[in-house]
């Protein structure tokens, strides 16, 4: 591992996410820094929308290193996340080399050269250091986890062609999982495990603050105080970090001063997207806001 | 100290040799005993991150602990749990050995305070939320208490008469009688943190006192249960479903009609081909999408299920959200479409509400009458049944002596692709009294007992054609 590439203290890694636009809390600055330094990958599960893949991404601004992602769903399979063998490639050579023996083309066919590298792959084999994400891991089945446990313990891949291929520097491997099934022990196992929450208001408004500077600190902690009221009702739903930044963009867009009822029933609808819970919220939220109902068409 | 007795994964640590490793070792067995899989490998790698951290930041120390550790937001919690009260015991057991005694300085600071601006310190120490502050402040205010005399010497006891005697309680505050500005509210967790602190203090006290450490004991069942709410439980059940759905989705699917209809897969073949040096001899297809299932939900809301009712309610609550082809019927003495409920609230309660207020469904007596439900099920709704239809049931198979028409019944089965019967009741009172439960079993492609989520995962397990979760 390149030393001058790992960060030397948790403070020093929370500082260099925040440079990269991410503020990090206590526990996710400390794995960040521990997966580092330990060069063990990472879970990290939470509810949608609280900057799980944004981490991944924050941490490829903030090494420098590249980020190659894996977006996992049903039925993905190792011809699309490891590697494959380019065949239309392999039928030229066949044809190309027709008069050669079949035992040299059949050496010939299986080389690097005809090798299609997908993410895992590329990542294992790429000469700098990257970072890895593995999106919504558990959108997978069962036999993807278990091909993937190699990787993860040990960086390497196994192709019964070619060999073993190890990786040569040490990605930064950040798994992220909606918790829609429970992962398998063996892969947990593997990992350092970081759970991210909806962050507490303090941090959040920070974040708004962060994306949104032109919004007026006031205004922001309104903003987040109406978040944070509308997630605590039992929504399809709650709104995410990603939420309330487009939603303070939108606020500057209109150029609101407050967030009054007619402001919050126009804009309600970028912070909450599901017709039953825009209702409830109307409900429950919007009647606690100052100003006078506005009058809603049809 | 006695020698303790030696346990599975050697000796236990408070009584062991001193030194952080020994203690974190105990600490993990103290996990392992409350069912957190704590393996060897997790340990070695604690012990690396702990490297990596300084130690003296004890939010540091604590979260590379938990990142290593707990693999889980269960495991997590009873983490949280067992941390505070391990290395609390921990650094007692320490104190109480070298006879260390600071309870001369410990409550200095509290002659200087009467009740009422401790009240105003403590209380705008837990809305900020300052942990050092609140215990320092927790130890003023039991020393303030001490002074008033009226220990019981419980210190679950203690808490609550502190917490009144300092007027503090969740949610919206009363407003200050004398027109001061209005007070912040507290919520509940806020409050449980400071009851936690007053906690903590009060076992330190009586430890000084009586020196010697209370034993240890394994968590109660209550603190080990998930803090629950209706909210909470509705969650388990919709992850409970939304497993159900995605397997219900794919199940059965390989086997059926494999080459019917299927289209093939130019690139997987040419890709087989070259084993063959590039004559296609072997055709590769496409894989089928999964069908869309569709599913029919018969729902016992008669009194005989009251408590499972609400269950039941929530488990059609969460299947309304995973699937879209679903309809759902409530019955009792006769059975009512409430898909459109369904589909058209989404609050629980107005649901529960709606559904018992509009179903239309207890005709004269309340009790169940399982055969005409059959009955009406088979010439209203059968017609849309097929094959690739689901029909899961879920009641109690109680007729209240009536017949249970089992015969027609058995053509509903034989018209839906599969039928599951959910019961509410132990598989041990099944087929006592008047549940038929036996007449209806034989036409099921599974009969299950279910009452709670852990029963409805093995459901999902076992339809899924995986081995049912153990007890």
């Amino acid at each position: 591992m390149d030393e001058a590439l790992t960060p030397g203290s948790v403070a020093e890694t929370k500082d260099a996410l925040a440079r990269a636009g991410y503020l990090a809390d206590e526990s996710a600055a400390l794995v960040s820094f521990l997966a580092q330094r330990l060069g063990k990958p990472v879970l990290v599960e939470g509810p949608a929308g609280v900057g799980k893949t944004e981490l991944a991404k924050a941490l490829h601004r903030a090494s420098g290193r590249e980020l190659i992602r894996l977006q996992c769903y049903e039925g993905l399979d190792e011809a699309k996340a490891l590697y494959e063998w380019n065949y239309r490639k392999q039928l030229l050579k066949i044809q190309a080399d027709g008069e050669a023996g079949w035992e040299e083309v059949h050496d010939d066919i299986f080389d690097k050269e005809f090798l299609l590298e997908r993410p895992l792959m590329q990542a294992i084999a790429s000469p700098d250091p990257v970072v890895l994400l593995v999106d919504e891991i558990d959108k997978t089945d069962q036999e993807f986890e278990a091909m993937l446990l190699e990787l993860l313990s040990d960086f390497q891949i196994t192709i019964p062609e070619l060999g073993r291929v190890a990786a040569t520097t040490m990605p930064i491997v950040v798994l992220t999982s909606n918790n829609s099934r429970e992962l398998t022990e063996a892969l947990k196992r593997r990992c350092l495990y970081l759970w991210l929450d909806y962050p507490e208001l303090e941090r959040e408004m920070e974040i708004v603050r962060l994306h949104a500077p032109e919004l007026p600190e006031t205004l922001a902690r309104r903003l987040v105080e109406v978040v944070q009221m509308v997630r605590a009702l039992d929504l399809k739903k709650p709104p995410s970090i990603a939420e309330s930044i487009d939603w303070a963009r939108t606020l500057l867009l209109m150029g609101a001063e407050d967030i009054d009822r007619e402001t919050f029933e126009q804009s309600m609808s970028v912070i909450v997207k599901h017709r039953t819970d825009i209702d409830l919220v109307a409900e429950r939220v919007g009647v606690k806001l100052a100003g006078a109902p506005t009058q809603t068409p049809g | 100290m006695s020698p303790t007795p030696a346990s599975p994964y050697g000796p236990k640590a408070e009584a062991g040799p001193p030194g952080l490793a020994a203690k974190l070792l105990g600490f993990c067995e103290e996990l392992r005993g409350e069912g957190v899989a704590v393996g060897t490998s997790e340990i070695l790698d604690a012990f690396a991150a702990l490297e990596q951290v300084p130690w003296t930041s004890r939010d540091d120390f604590r979260e590379a602990l938990a990142a290593t550790i707990a693999k889980s937001q269960d495991d997590r919690r009873l983490f949280e749990l067992l941390f505070e009260r391990w290395f609390f015991r921990a650094t007692e057991a320490e104190a109480v050995e070298r006879g260390a005694d600071e309870g001369g300085q410990r409550h200095e600071g509290a002659e200087r305070l009467d009740i009422d601006a401790l009240r105003k310190r403590v209380r705008e120490a837990i809305v900020a939320g300052r942990d050092g502050e609140m215990s320092d402040l927790a130890r003023l205010a039991i020393a303030a208490f001490g002074r008033q005399g009226e220990g019981s010497g419980v210190v679950g006891v203690d808490v609550q008469r502190i917490r009144r005697t300092l007027g503090l309680s969740a949610g919206a505050q009363p407003s200050a009688e004398d027109g001061a500005a209005e007070l912040p509210p507290i919520d509940r967790e806020q409050l449980n943190r400071f009851e936690r602190h007053l906690r903590r203090e009060l076992e330190r006290d009586l430890i000084e006192r009586t020196a010697t450490l209370p034993p240890s004991r394994p968590l109660a069942e209550l603190d080990r249960a998930l803090p629950t709410s209706p909210t909470q439980d509705l969650a388990a059940v919709h992850r409970a479903v939304s497993q159900m759905k995605r397997r219900l989705a794919t199940l059965g699917h390989e086997q059926r009609g494999r080459r019917k209809g299927q289209t093939v897969d130019v690139r997987r073949t040419m890709r087989a081909s070259l084993e063959t040096g590039g004559v296609p001899l072997r055709l590769r297809y496409r894989p089928k999408r999964p069908r869309r299932p569709e599913i029919y939900v018969l729902c016992d809301v008669s009194t005989s299920v009251t408590s499972a009712s609400v269950f039941f309610l929530s488990v059609l609550h969460a299947l309304h959200d995973s699937f879209r082809k679903l309809r759902s019927f409530v019955f009792i003495e006769r059975i009512s479409e409430v898909t459109e409920v369904f589909e058209h609230e989404r609050d629980f309660r107005t649901i529960a509400q709606r559904i018992s207020s509009e179903g239309g469904v207890a005709d004269v007596s309340g009790y169940t009458d399982y055969g005409r439900v059959w009955l009406e099920f088979l010439s209203e709704i059968s017609d849309d049944l097929d094959p690739r239809s689901t029909v899961i049931v879920l009641g109690d198979a109680r007729t209240n002596g009536r017949e249970p028409h089992a015969e027609v019944f058995a053509r509903v089965a034989e018209r839906a692709g599969r039928l599951f019967w959910l019961n509410p009741e132990p598989k041990l009172y099944w087929n006592y009294g008047d549940s038929v439960m036996a007449a209806y079993e034989r036409h099921c492609d599974g009969a299950f007992e279910c009452w709670t989520t852990r029963h409805l995962e093995n459901f999902v397990n076992v339809v899924a054609g995986g081995v049912p979760a153990g007890d």
